[in-house]
C-alpha cells in the first residue's frame, strides 16, 4: 500500500552534495594555487589524500553495511580529504597522505558513526595526528616554486619525491615563517629580527607567493571563497568574523605591550592558514555549535587558543589543536545556549502572564 | 507602522502568479452534495434531518451539539437522498456521518431576515448569530468563531487582528476576497469589532499582495479604527503568534491564549462570512477555494458549495497529470488527500495538486548538524535535536526539550539539505504522547477504580464480619439470659417444692 505522503509537499531544493560541493568550489582557487606554487609534488599529495580518503570512506561503509554510493557521491570524504591535503605540507611524501587519509576518515568519522556524528573534525584530527608522530615530515616546507618556473619538477621527478623522497633535502627545504619565528623566538632573537631574518613580507603571505601548506599560503583566495560560501548561506559570517576580530584584538594588545616579543596582528590572521581555519574548518557544520551565540563563543575560544599555542605553545602553528580543543566544547555550548523558545523564559518555564486590567 | 521583529521562518517559493490573476469564479451548481456533520473543531453536529427530506439552501441540517461545535446547513436546495459514511477529506480517507444532498437546479434560498444595522445589536446577539451561521475559522483552523466572540467579549481585550497573510504557497484565495470584496470584509471587521467592544483592528497583509493591501487600505479609509498592514512575506506569517508579535512586540506565554495578551485574531474569510451572516441572515455554505499546482490546467479562485466533491473542482480546472499528489490546503502544512472523492470543508481554503516532480519524497540522508532547521524554527526549537530523540523512540525526552511546543509548521523539514521529514517525525512523536497521556489517565482511573472496589470490599467485608460478631454476642447473651432464665426457674421451682414441703 503506498502511504499518504505528508507535509511539507514542497521543498527548498538544498541537499547535503549541493552544500558539500560549494564548500568544495570556494576552496578550488586556493587548492590551485597552491598546485601552481609548489608543482607536480603537491598535485600528488593532493590526490593521494583526496583517492585514500575516498577509499577509506568506501571501506568503512562496506563493514557498516551501510550503501556505498550515495554517501561516496554526497562529497564529504571528497572535502574532507581536501582540507586535509590543503593543510600538508606540498612535498609531503606519499604515505603521509594516504596515512592522513584513512586516519581522518576512519578514526575522526566512522568510529563515532560516520557522516554528521564525528565530534572532531576529521581533517584536523589527521593533521594532528601526523604532526604530533612525523613532526620532521610534517613540517618539511618547500619554498614557493611555481610551475614553469626553473625550480619546478618535472612529473617524474614529483613522483620520486612522492614516493622516495625529497633529493638534496637541506638545500629544497625552509622553515615556514612561523616556525621560523618561533626557532628565533625561542633563542631570544625578537619578533621583528626573526620576520627580517625569515625574509617575510606581508604581500606575498595575502597573495600566496610564499611557502607554507599546500592550500593555506593565499590568504587572499582562502577569504574570497569564504566569502562565497558565506554568500550562498552555507555559513554565516559568525565564527570567521569573530576569530578575526578576537585574534585581532588579542595581539594589538600584546604587540603594544611588547612589540619585539609578540608579533603583529596582521602576522597573525595573514600567517599559517588562520583564515583557511576561521572560514573553512570552525565553520565544519558538524563540529561546531549550532546557534549564533554559541558560535560566537566557539570562535572567541579558538582565537585565544590559537594565540596562546602560537605565542607559549610548543607548537608554531596552533589551528589544529585549538580547533580539537574547542569541538570537544562544542556539545557543551550547545547544550547551554539555546534558542529561547517562544512564550518561554531561558530556563523553558513559561512566561508569566502579563497583567490585565 | 512600526513592526517589530521575529525569529526564523522560511521563503519558500509562492507561486501566487497562477492563480492570483484570476477573479473569483463560481462553480456550477453540483448534482449532488456531500455534507459531513463534523468540519470543525470540537463535537460533531446533530443531526436533524432525515432521508427523503426537502431542504432549502440554508436550511440547518446539524445543530451545534456542546459548547464548542458548530452547525452545518444545506448549501443549495434539493432532497437528502441519503446520510451515510463516506470519506472525509483526510490521509485517512476515513469515512465521516455525511449527508447526501441531490440538488433540484434551483438553488432557492430560506426566507431571509435582512438586519439593517447590526450595530443595534448586542454583542451577545452578534455572537450567537454567528454561532447559528455555522461560521468557524476559515483559514484553516476551523475553530468556531461564535466561541472565540463570546469569550473575547468577557475578556479585556484591546486589539482585533484580521490575519490577512496568506503565507501558504499557491493559496490566493484570501488575496483575490481581499482585492474583489475589501468592502465587506471590512463591515464583517466593524461588526467583529462592535461585538468585541473593541475600537482597534489591524489587517495583516503580506508585502507580496500590493493589490490587496490597496483594495484594503482604500475600503477602510472611512473607519479609523481599522488599518490595513503590510507585513514582510515570510513563512509562517499566518501563525497567530507571529503577527501578534510582529503587529503588537507582545508575546503569549506558553499555555494561554492570545486573549491573555489582549488580543483576538480571525481570519480575512472568516469576517466575509460574518459580515454575510450579520447582514443578510446567510449560513457559512459557500467558500472560495484556491485549485492550484503545476497539475492543474487553469489555476483559478473558485466560490464553491460547501460539500462539493474536489473532483468537480479538478473536473473544472482541468488536471494534466493522473499521477499527482492531492493536496488540502497549502504545501508547507496541507494534508494529502487519499483521493479527489471527498467533500470540500469549511477549512479547505486551497486544493493543490502537484506532479511527482514537484512533490518527490526524496531519501533522507544522514544530518549534518548544519543547523537550518535552527534557523527556520519560529518557535526557536532545536529540531535536529528533537528528532534524534524521536528516533530513539524517547518521546518523554523530546517532549522535554520542546516537542510540546512545536507548530507542525514544516519550515524545518523545508530547509532540511538532508531531506529529513522532521516535521513528520514530530507530528509521530506527538501523537505517542498523546497516545502515552491517554494510556495514563485510562491507567489512573482503572486503578483508582480498582482501589475504590478493593476499599468496597474490604467495607463488605468488615461489616459481615461486625454483623457476625453482633449475632455471635447476641447468642452468647441470648444463651446467657437463657441460662439465667432456666437457672431462675429451677430456683423458683426449688422455693416451690419447698414451700410445699413446708
Amino acid at each position: 500500500m503506498k502511504l499518504a505522503p505528508s507535509a511539507p509537499h514542497t521543498h527548498s531544493g538544498n541537499a547535503v552534495s549541493n552544500v558539500m560541493l560549494t564548500v568544495i568550489l570556494a576552496l578550488m582557487p586556493a587548492t590551485l594555487l597552491g598546485l601552481y606554487a609548489f608543482g607536480f609534488p603537491a598535485l600528488n599529495t593532493l590526490v593521494i589524500t583526496i583517492v585514500s580518503s575516498l577509499l577509506a570512506e568506501a571501506i568503512s561503509l562496506y563493514f557498516a553495511d551501510k550503501p556505498i554510493m550515495p554517501a561516496l557521491l554526497d562529497g564529504s570524504a571528497f572535502l574532507t580529504g581536501l582540507l586535509l591535503a590543503m593543510s600538508l605540507p606540498p612535498w609531503a611524501p606519499w604515505w603521509i597522505s594516504a596515512l592522513g587519509g584513512f586516519f581522518g576518515i576512519i578514526i575522526g568519522k566512522h568510529i563515532f558513526g560516520g557522516l554528521g556524528q564525528n565530534i572532531f573534525n576529521p581533517a584536523m584530527l589527521a593533521r594532528v595526528c601526523l604532526l604530533i608522530s612525523f613532526p620532521l615530515e610534517m613540517t618539511t616546507w618547500v619554498p614557493y616554486k611555481p610551475f614553469f618556473s626553473e625550480q619546478s619538477p618535472g612529473f617524474l621527478e614529483s613522483l620520486k619525491i612522492t614516493f622516495v623522497g625529497i633529493p638534496n633535502f637541506d638545500a629544497m627545504t625552509s622553515a615556514t615563517i612561523m616556525g621560523h619565528v618561533r626557532t628565533e623566538l625561542t633563542v631570544h632573537h625578537g619578533v621583528s629580527s626573526a620576520l627580517a631574518s625569515g625574509h617575510y613580507d606581508l604581500f606575498n603571505t595575502i597573495i600566496g607567493t610564499t611557502g607554507g601548506s599546500l592550500g593555506e599560503t593565499s590568504t587572499l583566495l582562502v577569504v574570497l571563497g569564504g566569502l562565497y560560501i558565506i554568500y550562498k548561506r552555507i555559513i554565516s559570517w559568525h565564527i570567521p568574523v569573530t576569530m578575526i576580530a578576537t585574534i585581532l584584538i588579542l595581539a594589538s594588545i600584546f604587540h603594544f605591550i611588547d612589540s619585539d616579543r609578540f608579533a603583529s596582528p596582521l602576522f597573525h590572521i595573514f600567517s599559517g592558514g588562520y583564515m583557511l581555519g576561521a572560514f573553512f574548518i570552525a565553520t565544519d557544520l558538524v563540529t561546531s555549535p549550532n546557534t549564533k551565540p554559541g558560535q560566537i563563543i566557539f570562535a572567541v575560544g579558538l582565537a585565544v587558543l590559537v594565540f596562546v599555542i602560537r605565542t607559549w605553545g610548543g607548537y608554531p602553528e596552533g589551528m589544529g589543536f585549538a580547533v580539537l580543543l574547542m569541538n570537544a566544547l562544542t556539545p557543551l555550548i550547545d547544550h547551554y545556549i539555546k534558542p529561547r523558545i517562544y512564550g518561554r523564559d531561558r530556563k523553558g518555564n513559561p512566561l508569566p502572564a502579563p497583567e490585565r486590567e | 507602522m512600526k513592526l517589530f521583529k521575529f525569529r526564523g521562518g522560511v521563503r519558500p517559493k509562492g507561486y501566487k502568479e497562477l492563480s492570483a490573476v484570476q477573479a473569483i469564479e463560481k462553480l456550477p451548481l453540483p448534482k449532488k452534495l456531500y455534507i459531513p456533520l463534523q468540519q470543525h473543531v470540537g463535537e460533531p453536529a446533530e443531526l436533524v434531518v432525515s432521508i427523503g427530506q426537502r431542504v432549502l439552501k440554508g436550511d440547518l441540517l446539524g445543530h451545534s451539539n456542546g459548547k464548542i461545535s458548530a452547525p452545518v446547513h444545506a448549501s443549495s436546495s434539493g432532497t437528502i437522498v441519503d446520510i451515510t459514511y463516506f470519506a472525509a477529506p483526510h490521509p485517512s480517507g476515513l469515512p465521516f456521518q455525511t449527508i447526501v444532498l441531490e440538488t433540484d437546479g434551483l438553488d432557492e434560498e430560506t426566507k431571509s431576515v435582512i438586519t439593517l444595522d447590526p450595530f443595534s445589536l448586542s454583542a451577545e446577539e452578534i455572537a450567537t448569530r454567528v454561532g447559528a451561521a455555522g461560521i468557524v475559522g476559515l483559514g484553516g483552523a476551523t475553530f468556531p468563531s461564535a466561541v472565540k466572540l463570546h469569550e473575547g467579549a468577557k475578556r479585556q481585550l484591546d486589539t482585533l487582528v484580521i490575519n490577512g497573510g496568506e503565507c501558504e504557497p499557491f493559496l490566493t484565495c484570501d488575496d483575490r476576497l481581499m482585492r474583489e470584496r475589501a468592502e465587506q470584509v471590512i463591515d464583517g471587521i466593524r461588526i467583529m469589532l462592535h461585538a468585541l467592544n473593541l475600537n482597534k483592528a489591524y489587517v495583516a497583509i503580506e508585502s507580496n499582495k500590493p493589490h490587496a493591501l490597496e483594495a484594503m487600505t482604500l475600503a477602510s479609509q472611512a473607519y479609523p479604527e481599522i488599518q490595513a498592514v503590510k507585513v514582510p512575506t515570510s513563512y509562517p506569517m499566518g501563525w497567530d503568534r507571529q503577527l501578534i508579535k510582529i503587529l503588537t512586540g507582545r508575546e503569549v506565554p506558553v499555555g494561554k491564549r492570545s486573549s491573555d495578551v489582549g488580543l483576538i485574531v480571525h481570519n480575512v474569510a472568516t469576517a466575509y462570512a460574518i459580515h454575510e451572516a450579520i447582514r443578510y441572515d446567510r449560513p457559512l455554505v459557500n467558500r472560495i477555494v484556491t485549485v492550484s499546482g503545476d497539475a492543474i490546467a487553469q489555476p483559478k479562485n473558485v466560490e464553491v458549495k460547501i460539500g462539493t466533491l474536489v473532483s468537480e473542482l479538478l473536473a473544472y480546472c482541468g488536471i494534466e497529470s493522473t499521477e499527482t499528489r492531492l493536496v488540502m490546503g497549502g504545501p508547507m502544512m496541507g494534508l494529502s488527500l487519499p483521493h479527489a472523492e471527498v467533500p470540500v470543508v469549511k477549512g479547505c481554503n486551497g486544493i493543490v495538486a502537484l506532479t511527482d516532480a514537484f512533490a518527490a519524497t526524496k531519501t533522507a540522508q544522514p544530518c549534518i548538524r548544519c543547523s537550518k532547521c535552527i534557523e527556520a524554527c519560529p518557535v526557536g526549537l532545536l529540531p535536529l535535536e528533537m528528532v534524534t530523540r524521536v528516533k530513539k523512540g524517547d518521546y518523554k525526552n523530546a517532549g522535554e526539550i520542546g516537542l510540546h511546543d512545536c507548530i507542525s509548521c514544516s519550515s524545518c523539514s523545508y530547509v532540511c539539505p538532508a531531506n529529513i521529514p522532521l516535521v513528520h517525525y514530530f507530528n509521530f512523536a506527538k501523537d505517542k504522547l498523546r497516545d502515552q497521556r491517554q494510556t495514563q489517565i485510562k491507567n489512573d482511573k482503572t486503578k483508582k477504580l480498582a482501589e475504590a472496589k478493593q476499599m468496597r470490599l474490604e467495607a463488605i467485608e468488615a461489616a459481615k464480619k461486625a454483623e457476625a460478631e453482633a449475632r455471635k454476642a447476641k447468642r452468647a447473651a441470648d444463651k446467657a439470659r437463657k441460662a439465667a432464665l432456666t437457672a431462675e426457674k429451677a430456683k423458683q421451682a426449688e422455693v416451690a417444692q419447698n414451700e410445699g414441703t413446708v
